[in-house]
């Protein structure tokens, strides 16, 4: 009986029949909810703007009527919503392949405290307060805290355990946080126009913001198609990946390239959003199966769609006052959060 | 009133006690905790004296002692009493008020990262707060009725979230932690939605703060500390028993259930009294009752010396945020989140080498 039961979930938490149709199939239904949540992005807002006059203000912009609007403050938005939503949706996944750890995003876990952190040092106390010069400054913070965060995850055990990477990131993220609340309170003149940190903010940060984060987020997605396939080996564990051929050395270092600078990027971007990057695994895989690779592809639609989809409620909830991204994701996805560790049987831990 | 020292006594608790009888009422505790005790209140005290004279307008120790004693009526009386003290008071009663519900949660799940700072009550009483101030105006005891109610409802969305054939430390606290985000973003959504302050004072005081008290909240506070204290005297000494099992706490005639539905509603109007008055501060109720428990060596964590740690740990970390930022409040909970987070750091640190 104690040895049928495991198997007898295994088989009925298992997608039925996940076929490559079915992974294509929904991988362009996830490419068509992308482009429909970009169109509802630039429509929708405060001033509701009619799809020809965003139809206009695309093909053939003239200064005229609400096509403003959509050149000058819609358009930006939702470019830094794709390249941010992109980037957390693929370190949430590498988080979650390569640490094992179905818990994690890069918010959860401290990394984008991390970076936050280390941007607002360089802007209260070097006065740097052009991307190019503080985004260096993200990727150490990030680098910083995901360090810190699996050292005192792995003190005492050889295995890493979900749940003490986690209360590691929340206590971590704690300290990180107070002190950069701190900064901020002491030089608040350098912080006037800073609003996005406390919350994770899409608006008002122009096209600029994004051209700068978007060659590391780049970078980042060449190094995930990189590691792609040697993620399902690396899942196997570290004895049985070994014994299968699989450097999983080279992937972890890889991967944690690669989350410092898909990280890093979107905080600098945007601030810090947290639960993208954990919902995407959790919401594709019913579509993707096990395979790190499809999940990866499929991130990289559905992570920006749920970015998008948050900052349109975001904008209508509380018209004509505006609800920060990083709020809305929070409150979609901490449930998911919830349903997951409560799926997780009692006998793990 | 008689204090007996037990070394004769019949029953070895390991170390020196003593036993405090009153009329029918009597009570144990050792030695090193009555010690452990009265050295944290005399600390208490010259970190009072010493930082009610410090500020823009500086009152010299020996100056605040002749005000305490009536003997000083100069200009320093008006800025040691009317400015100063109210605040020191504030951060006394809230912080004990915190240690003593973070001792009762922590008890009651028996896992120090069971207090109500990391499993969302804390949020929950502040999103009650914001409620009751949004439909009914700011009155403390309005605003205390919602912090309660929005606490034990978290309270129990938290525990009816997290059982599952038991209650696994883990998951209470994976389960809390999420929770807590939610509440997080529904109480920044009611504070962007109702403008209630600028966008700075809302996030100074989602952080918790001490900043603006005064006499008028004082004296509620006292009340309500009160009340809760003669609950807990009321309840008398199951809380320990408790700790001890289900199957222990029964044998031992303590009827586990309703004991700790009544530990669990004193233990939520405690940290709904404190989010009331001062926002959710995070990381003393985790934080006090552990070093606490480590200073004075008890089994368990033990409900005066926590409030007295709760206490004094605010206090410092009070006196610490006012004197980090100068000119600009720095709310003190983010003083606590960081030192709490730190602590946090090393409970999980020193739990893993132990294993």
């Amino acid at each position: 009986m104690t040895l049928q039961t495991p198997v007898a979930k295994a088989q009925t938490t298992a997608p039925r029949y996940v076929t490559p149709r079915r992974r294509v199939i929904g991988l362009v239904l996830a490419a068509a909810l992308l482009a429909a949540m970009c169109v509802a992005s630039l429509a929708i807002g405060t001033e509701n703007v009619t799809l020809s006059t965003v139809w206009h203000a695309l093909t053939d912009y003239r200064d005229s009527g609400d096509q403003w609007i959509v050149h000058d403050l819609r358009i930006p938005r939702t470019v830094l919503a794709l390249l941010v939503g992109l980037a957390l949706g693929l370190s949430g996944t590498l988080i979650q392949a390569v640490g094992r750890n179905p818990l994690g995003d890069s918010d959860i876990l401290g990394i984008s405290s991390g970076a936050g952190l280390f941007v607002v040092c360089a802007i209260a106390f070097f006065g740097l307060t052009g991307i190019w010069t503080y985004i260096w400054f993200a990727f150490a913070g990030a680098l910083f805290a995901m360090v810190l965060v699996y050292l005192i995850g792995l003190t005492g055990r050889a295995t890493v355990t979900p749940v003490r990477v986690l209360l590691a990131g929340v206590a971590v993220a704690a300290v990180l946080d107070g002190i950069g609340f701190a900064v901020r309170l002491r030089y608040p003149r350098a912080f006037d126009n800073m609003r996005f940190w406390d919350a994770g903010a899409l608006d008002g940060r122009g096209l600029e913001v994004a051209a700068a984060i978007a060659p590391f987020i780049a970078v980042g997605v060449v190094l995930c198609m990189i590691v792609g396939r040697s993620l399902n080996v690396t899942a196997l564990g570290d004895d049985l990946a070994k014994s299968m051929g699989g450097n999983v050395a080279r992937t972890q270092a890889l991967s944690l390239i690669a989350v410092t600078l898909l990280a890093g990027a979107a905080t600098a971007g945007a601030g810090p959003i947290g639960f993208v990057g954990l919902m995407v695994p959790h919401a594709v895989r019913p579509f993707t199966g096990p395979d790190w690779r499809w999940i990866l592809a499929y991130a990289t639609a559905v992570a920006p769609a749920l970015l998008l989809v948050s900052d349109i409620v975001g904008r209508v909830v509380i018209r004509p006052a505006e609800l920060p991204a990083g709020i809305v994701t929070a409150f979609l996805g901490a449930p998911v959060l919830i349903w997951l560790i409560r799926k997780r049987g009692a006998d793990r831990s | 009133m008689t204090i007996t020292s037990n070394r004769s006594d019949h029953v070895d608790f390991g170390r020196r006690q003593c036993v405090i009888r009153l009329g029918a009422m009597s009570a144990r505790a050792s030695w090193r905790a009555i010690v452990v005790v009265t050295s944290l209140l005399a600390g208490a005290l010259v970190i009072a004296v010493v930082a009610v004279g410090i500020g823009k307008y500086t009152v010299a120790p020996a100056d605040v002692l002749g005000v305490l004693l009536g003997t000083n009526t100069s200009f320093d009386r008006v800025v040691v009493v009317e400015w100063r003290m109210p605040r020191m008071l504030m951060a006394l009663l809230v912080g004990a008020a915190l240690g003593v519900s973070g001792a009762i949660f922590q008890a009651l799940t028996r896992n120090p990262l069971g207090s109500p700072d990391i499993i969302g009550i804390n949020y929950g009483a502040y999103t009650g707060a914001l409620v009751a101030i949004t439909s009914f105006g700011v009155g403390y005891y309005t605003v205390a009725a919602g912090a309660l109610l929005g606490g034990l409802v978290t309270a129990v969305v938290v525990y009816a979230l997290s059982y599952r054939n038991g209650l696994a430390g883990y998951r209470l606290i994976v389960v809390g932690i999420g929770v807590s985000a939610v509440l997080n973003s529904v109480n920044q959504w009611v504070v962007i939605k109702l403008d209630l302050h600028t966008a700075v004072t809302a996030s100074v005081w989602q952080q918790g703060t001490l900043n603006g008290l005064s006499w008028a909240q004082v004296l509620p506070m006292t009340v309500c500390l009160t009340v809760a204290t003669l609950a807990l005297v009321a309840l008398g000494p199951q809380l320990p028993v408790l700790q001890m099992g289900d199957d222990a706490a029964g044998a031992l005639g303590v009827q586990p259930d309703r004991a700790r539905l009544a530990y669990l509603v004193v233990g939520v109007g405690l940290i709904a009294l404190a989010c009331a008055a001062a926002g959710p501060i995070s990381f003393i109720a985790l934080a006090a009752p552990q070093l606490a428990r480590r200073l004075t060596a008890s089994p368990g964590v033990g409900l005066v010396p926590s409030a007295v740690m709760g206490a004094v740990l605010l206090l410092v970390s009070d006196v610490v945020a006012q004197q980090l930022v100068t000119g600009s409040e720095l709310p003190v909970g983010s003083v606590t989140g960081s030192l709490g987070g730190a602590y946090l750091v090393y409970l999980l640190v020193v739990q893993a080498r132990r294993r």
